[in-house]
């Protein structure tokens, strides 16, 4: 075991795939000599070369778009897309083409691309650069995402993602870059739990946290603190967005009988929206109390010195358990 | 430099561009459309090109028999798409009439082992890359959203979202320098896909990466109904050179001059000289697809005015000049034209629709327990139905 960042860890979850496969390549904007704005691809370049790790023209849509015809040749392309605002350019590819073309093509041709996304809020960034736009991915059929919240999984997902025949929409939450945890590197991938897996991050039999990405730690904490208070909750970290796995999350459910989902995306049509149907639809009998949401408002991504009442914090995810759990809280005789 | 200019000069050392068609400034792009490099005149007279003459010196009678033998099948292939699609057989059809000199004169420069970026509008293309009667049209009858296997054909998906199918080319060319083999990457679009980012990303892509590709640009003087004008108010052709790639502006109804150029253009893309645009002016003698009309937009004396510079006709004119047509050869053609169309007649009344569950295969290349959940619901459903049916032939 090492003690890792998660940026670290990333490093050399690709490093590991470019050994494995000398048909991975990685290819965007400054991930050459510079390493990439969060130095995810240092040293790539020295240890790859030029034609496997791809400084490109600074253009969204041309470098998934030729991803796409990589990927055609057989090529398995990583693309780094350098803030999640800038992903935009690149949706009409990402939507028509890597997603739909194995479909299209009735199977004949995979589209192996992971676009990592680094992601959301919590930095102090400037515009464009704190942004959650999961839930357009997640909508699109034929996207697998997932979401990390720690540097083992950010190791072991990224070369999962990258060894799946599946393209995959990887976020990497800017805010746990710098955070360190011990990593388990060189594994056989067939040992780690599949990507596709959720994980109960925290067992408890009260309440179910429902969440992903960086509010994985935020809801463990926020666990912590209604422990203090007598209350038990089970954090559940989502891993992946698309598909979600409902097996564990409906176990939970079926366990405490309360859901609360935590996001940083807006609201309105946000995965928690989703998560809270299907729960809803498969676990109805179990419920005890209405689902509940805990995230972003509906607005754009606030200023920075603002966007700590913006991202769900702690104590706004235990104003929602203390609603599940019909204790006074900051709705109580609110009318919805 | 001019915006027009066709002279590219590559601000990279060791690389120079030897041949660029020059280009004339116009703002009535209706007027220009001789402004081009041809080899056969629309009276199918031989005539001289100093850039393309070298392209064609080795293409001898019974090639051009050939080039004509390809044109009179796709067209009546198209005939009779259009064909099947009045009589309620396919949803839609995007005909190629008058287009059939730049699909095939290009395409039959093309090596097996290259990879054509068609777009909807290119049958003629994948009839040269080999396509059988059904892989015209079992897309445009709704049985699946491609009409054949890219691979087994050499040629991409049909691409209905207009120039995205360029990055694709590209990234497949880029692939090709990695692979360190002398195939090339052939994309087609229109000049309304001219417009579009993806098709400037790619071409500053290609020149940036060098990559083996040929930019064909199939301007048929409309993007459904707006004029190329509104796209362009100079030749397409002159916005390569400002990418750092060499262009030619050809006659797309010239089939030699479309050959000529292609294999220009290929030449220098198998040697390492990265990527090369081709403008071939040419014009869609029919309605964007089968729900247009285009009535509402173009004169009939337009389009008069062009079927006088008809590709077949043209290289039925020149062939016989060269003691290449009689009626023997004529009907010959015919013939394989007619039997080409009751083929592709046949395949396409002879298909049959797959059972409903299949619109869950494919949307993942691996195991997938949300689709895999659905097909089971959707499974269990349409089982309810057959248990009915069952039952009431049992009643019965």
């Amino acid at each position: 075991m090492s003690e890792l960042t998660m940026g670290k860890a990333l490093n050399e979850g690709l490093r590991q795939a470019m050994r494995d496969d000398d048909h991975v390549l990685v290819m965007g904007e400054d991930i050459g000599r510079l390493g990439g704005v969060f130095r995810i691809t240092d040293g790539l370049l020295d240890e790859f070369g030029k034609l496997r790790v791809v400084d490109t023209p600074l253009a969204e849509s041309g470098i998934v778009g030729t991803a796409v015809g990589l990927a055609y040749r057989g090529y398995r392309p990583v693309v780094e897309i350098q803030f999640d605002g800038f992903v935009y350019p690149a949706f009409d590819q990402i939507v028509s083409q890597v997603a739909k073309l194995h479909y299209r093509s009735q199977g004949a041709v995979k589209m192996p691309i992971t676009i990592r996304i680094p992601w959301a809020g919590g930095v102090g960034a400037a515009e464009h650069h704190s942004e959650s736009p999961e839930a357009y991915f997640v909508h699109t059929a034929g996207l697998r995402v997932v979401a990390v919240s720690n540097p083992q999984d950010a190791y072991t997902m990224l070369r999962q993602a990258i060894a799946c025949d599946d393209p995959v929409v990887f976020f990497e939450p800017k805010k746990l870059y710098h955070v360190k945890g011990e990593v388990q590197l060189g594994t056989a991938l067939d040992d780690a739990a599949p990507m596709g897996l959720a994980r109960v991050a925290r067992p408890g039999t009260d309440v179910t946290l429902l969440t992903y990405g960086s509010q994985v730690a935020t809801a463990l904490d926020a666990a912590t603190a209604a422990e203090d208070e007598g209350v038990s909750i089970e954090v559940v970290d989502l891993r992946s967005l698309s598909p979600v796995d409902y097996r564990t999350v409906t176990a939970s459910v079926r366990k405490t009988g309360r859901v609360v989902v935590t996001h940083e995306a807006a609201r309105e049509a946000g995965l928690g929206a989703e998560l809270i149907a299907s729960v809803t639809e498969r676990c109805f009998n179990f419920l005890e109390s209405a689902p509940v949401r805990v995230t972003g408002w509906d607005i754009p991504y606030p200023p920075a010195k603002l966007e700590k009442h913006h991202v769900p914090d702690l104590d706004r995810i235990l104003d929602a358990v203390d609603r599940v759990l019909d204790k006074p809280n900051s709705m109580t005789g609110v009318e919805l | 430099m001019p915006a027009h200019a066709g002279c590219p000069t590559k601000a990279r050392p060791g690389k120079r561009v030897t041949m660029v068609h020059t280009l004339t400034p116009t703002a009535d792009l209706k007027t220009d459309v001789d402004d081009v490099a041809r080899l056969v005149s629309a009276t199918g007279e031989r005539v001289r090109d100093a850039d393309l003459d070298p392209w064609a010196a080795d293409v001898d009678l019974a090639q051009l028999q050939g080039l004509y033998r390809d044109m009179v099948l796709v067209r009546r292939m198209d005939a009779e798409c259009m064909a099947l699609q009045r009589q309620g057989q396919l949803g839609l059809w995007a005909p190629c009439n008058g287009q059939e000199a730049v699909q095939v004169g290009t395409a039959r420069a093309l090596r097996a082992d290259d990879f054509a970026f068609p777009t909807y509008r290119e049958p003629g293309v994948n009839y040269v890359r080999g396509a059988k009667p059904a892989e015209y049209m079992r897309a445009w009858r709704g049985e699946a959203h491609s009409s054949y296997n890219p691979y087994e054909l050499g040629s991409a998906i049909q691409q209905i979202i207009i120039g995205a199918q360029t990055l694709h080319a590209v990234g497949y060319a880029m692939g090709i320098q990695r692979d360190g083999t002398d195939q090339v990457a052939a994309v087609y679009f229109g000049d309304g896909a001219s417009s579009q980012g993806d098709v400037n990303e790619a071409m500053v892509f290609a020149a940036s990466f060098d990559a083996p590709v040929v930019f064909i640009c199939c301007n048929n003087q409309y993007a459904i109904s707006e004029p190329v004008g509104i796209a362009a108010t100079h030749p397409i052709a002159g916005r390569a050179p400002g990418f750092g790639i060499p262009s030619l502006r050809v006659d797309g109804n010239d089939v030699l001059a479309c050959l000529a150029a292609m294999k220009w253009a290929l030449a220098r893309a198998r040697q390492g000289h990265g990527p090369s645009f081709i403008e071939a002016v040419t014009y869609r003698m029919g309605p964007h697809t089968t729900s247009d009309d285009p009535t509402r937009y173009r004169t009939q004396d337009e389009v008069e005015a062009w079927r006088r510079r008809d590709p077949i006709a043209r290289l039925e004119a020149l062939l016989r000049t060269q003691g290449g047509f009689d009626d023997e050869f004529a009907a010959g053609v015919q013939q394989d034209a007619d039997t080409l169309a009751a083929d592709v007649r046949a395949a396409c009344l002879g298909m049959t629709t797959a059972p409903a569950i299949t619109i869950l295969d494919n949307v993942y290349a691996e195991p997938h327990i949300g689709v895999d959940e659905q097909r089971r619901w959707f499974g269990a459903y349409l089982d309810g139905f057959a248990d009915a049916e069952a039952a009431g032939e049992q009643a019965s």
